[in-house]
This record gives structure tokens, sequence and C-alpha cells, in this order.
């Protein structure tokens, strides 16, 4: 079922669960800033009009026929971009923080640099986004643990305005973490000697529906996450320390 | 420590036939049954050979029977929780991937429909 490739073809995909309130119009700014680029809403089996919004604004919808959970949606929409052949993805959250008008501004850098990841900040440059102080104490603490995988620091490692080539595609439609795959997703690409940059984004307030992360759900984030990196960190050292055999196949990371 | 022995041997008993039966209704497939079934019958052997269950005792250097039988048990049980875990993880992974696969050849499909409807 895959097509040929479509060279610069960019598709954005948008995970949606319950974003009734806000799905119609992040689509509608997106038709708005980047005129002509389709927009794939992944509906992780929501119980409210996410779908029927989706589709009346515009856009693509691929229904999964249950809760799958960020990962598992964001992985479904790679798999559907690489089968129709788009040449790059960027992802935007379906709650209306991200800023649309920042799209164009990652697509370039990913065409232009010719790296496989770009990460739209909030912290590449003081643009004036603000974080809780629970979430802020944890971007901190994984800068400091990935700076040292990763070999050059990261400023907003959380980040889920993620924009992806087709080699990046090619990985994750493979392997992608399941639960929280942002930090993950980075220290995959990374040992792969894949690159990555960080272009400055404007995140926004919340317009409807509330944050789900509670104290605990952070202690619970930050062990998982951490086991997940060190995981991959192990696996991927003894692959670099074996000879590499013939048809040796890559995916099989992430959690 | 007759008591417990008598007690542990009941018990074996009793998981064996839940099992036994659960097979036989479907309610669980044979190849997960084989470690349930191993693991009440090596705790039913142990609580009705004391020889056995003392040669364990000295083997592990513990201070009494009733100990070494519980802590025999409480380790089998774990072992098989984690090969439980393992199972559950492998078909999660499954599961996700045919849901993945599902929702993108339900794409497919309605893409092809609505191309037909264009072309027609």
């Amino acid at each position: 079922l895959t097509r040929p490739v479509l060279p610069g073809s960019l598709l954005i995909i948008i995970p949606a669960f319950n974003e009734e309130g806000a799905i119609a119009s992040v689509i509608g700014e997106v038709h708005e800033f980047v005129p002509g680029a389709p927009v794939l809403v992944i509906d992780d089996s929501s119980t409210d009009e996410t779908r029927e919004r989706a589709r009346a604004a515009g856009a693509d919808v691929l229904p999964v026929p249950h809760h799958l959970g960020l990962g598992g949606c964001v992985q479904a929409g790679y798999k559907l971009a690489w089968e129709l052949g788009y040449a790059y993805v960027i992802r935007v959250d379906g709650d209306g923080q991200h800023d649309p008008r920042d799209i164009p501004r990652v697509f370039q850098r990913l065409k232009n640099s010719g790296c496989e990841m770009v990460i739209g900040s909030r912290f590449v440059t003081d643009n004036g986004s603000r974080t809780g102080k629970v979430r802020s104490l944890g971007i901190r603490f994984f800068r400091l643990v990935l700076r040292p995988i990763l070999g050059k620091p990261v400023h907003d490692p959380t980040s889920g305005f993620v924009g992806v080539n087709r080699n990046a595609l090619n990985v994750f439609r493979a392997s992608f973490p399941l639960d929280y795959p942002e930090i993950e997703a980075l220290v995959v690409l990374q040992r792969r000697r894949f690159r990555f940059e960080e272009v400055p984004v404007r995140m926004r307030p919340r317009t409807t529906g509330r944050s789900s992360i509670t104290a605990l759900k952070s202690l619970y984030y930050v062990v998982h996450v951490l086991l997940g990196v060190f995981v991959n960190v192990l696996k991927f050292e003894r692959r670099l320390h074996r000879a590499p055999r013939a048809g040796d196949q890559t995916p099989g990371e992430g959690g | 420590m007759d008591r417990l022995l008598n007690v542990t041997t009941v018990l074996s008993v009793i998981l064996i036939i839940i099992v036994l039966a659960s097979v036989r209704r479907a309610h669980i497939r044979v190849e997960y049954s084989v470690s349930w079934l191993l693991a009440a019958v090596a705790m039913l052997v142990l609580s009705r050979a004391k020889p056995l269950l003392d040669t364990v005792r000295n083997l592990t250097g513990l201070p009494d029977s009733p100990l070494t039988l519980f802590l025999l048990g409480a380790g089998v049980f774990l072992l098989m929780f984690f090969r439980f875990s393992v199972i559950i993880s492998h078909l999660r992974d499954d599961n996700v991937a045919l849901a993945q696969r599902v929702a993108i050849l339900e794409y497919h499909i309605q893409s092809l429909k609505n191309h037909e409807k264009q072309e027609a």
C-alpha cells in the first residue's frame, strides 16, 4: 500500500482525545498558516464529538478502534504518513497550546538543515512561555540527564511540537514509545546518529479542558521515562559494540 | 507444622481442580494452564513428602520447614507473575500494532470509496 515519496510534501498530524472544544479552531489555524498542507487528526477513541468536528473543519480523520494512548496514536499517524509517501510530518497537539503560526518555521528548518527531527522549543529563547513549577522542575531534571546522553543540550525535551523527516518516520513506524514518547524518541534517534535541532515556538495556555497531570503522575512519569531512556542507552551501547551483521534490523526500541 | 502441610495439600488440590475445570471450559488456554498446574503439583509434592522438604530446608539453610515451604511457594508464584507480565507486554504491543493496522486499512478503504464516488 506504500505510495511513492512526494518530495517536499508535508503532513500535519494532530493526536486528539476528547478535544471537541479546541480541535476545530486548531485545524482552522493550521489551514490558515500552512495553506495547502493536509491535516490528519488521529482520534484516540474520543467519547465526545472530536471526530465529527475535525471532519467538519476539513481534516482527514484516522479513528483508532480503541484507546491507544498518545504514543500509539502518534505512531499510527507516522505509519500512515509513511504509506502515503509524505516526506515530512509535523505533530501539533489538539488542545490549542501549540501555535500553528510556528509550523512554517519548524518546516523550513526541517527542510534546510537536513536533520531528522526539529523540536519546537519554548525555551531556546525567552519568549515568555511559562510552565507550572512541577513541570519546570521535571524539564530541568531531564535536561541534565539528557545532556551527556545526547552530546548536546536540549532546551525543551518534553515538547510535543515536533517535526520529522522520512528517515525518522522509517524508524518510528517500526518502533515508537507508547507512553510519554517525547524524551525516549529523542534518545532513540540520537543513538542512531540522527540529528535534531530546536527552533523557538510560542506555547499558549490551554483553552479548553484541563491537564490530567497530578503530582503522583509526575513522579510516575519521571521514573517511567528515566527507565525508558536508560534501557535504550544500554541496548544501543551493546549494539554499537557488536559487529554489524547482514540484514540487521533496527526496530524494537521503546516501550 | 502438620496442619500447615495439610492446608497446603488441600489448597494445592483445589488449585489443580480449578485449573483443570477452567481448561475444560476453555476459560484458560492450555499453554497458560501448564505453569499453574506445575506450581500446584510442586506444592502438593512438597507438602506430602516431608523428607524432600527437609532436604530443601537443609540445602537452603533455612531455620524451619514451614518457612521453606512458604518461601518456595512465594518464589514460584513470583516467577509466574513475572512470566505473565512478559506475556501481557507482548499482547499489548501486538494489540496496539493490530489496532493501528485496522485504523490504517479502514482509512485506505474509505479513501478508495471516496475516490470511486468522485469518479462516478
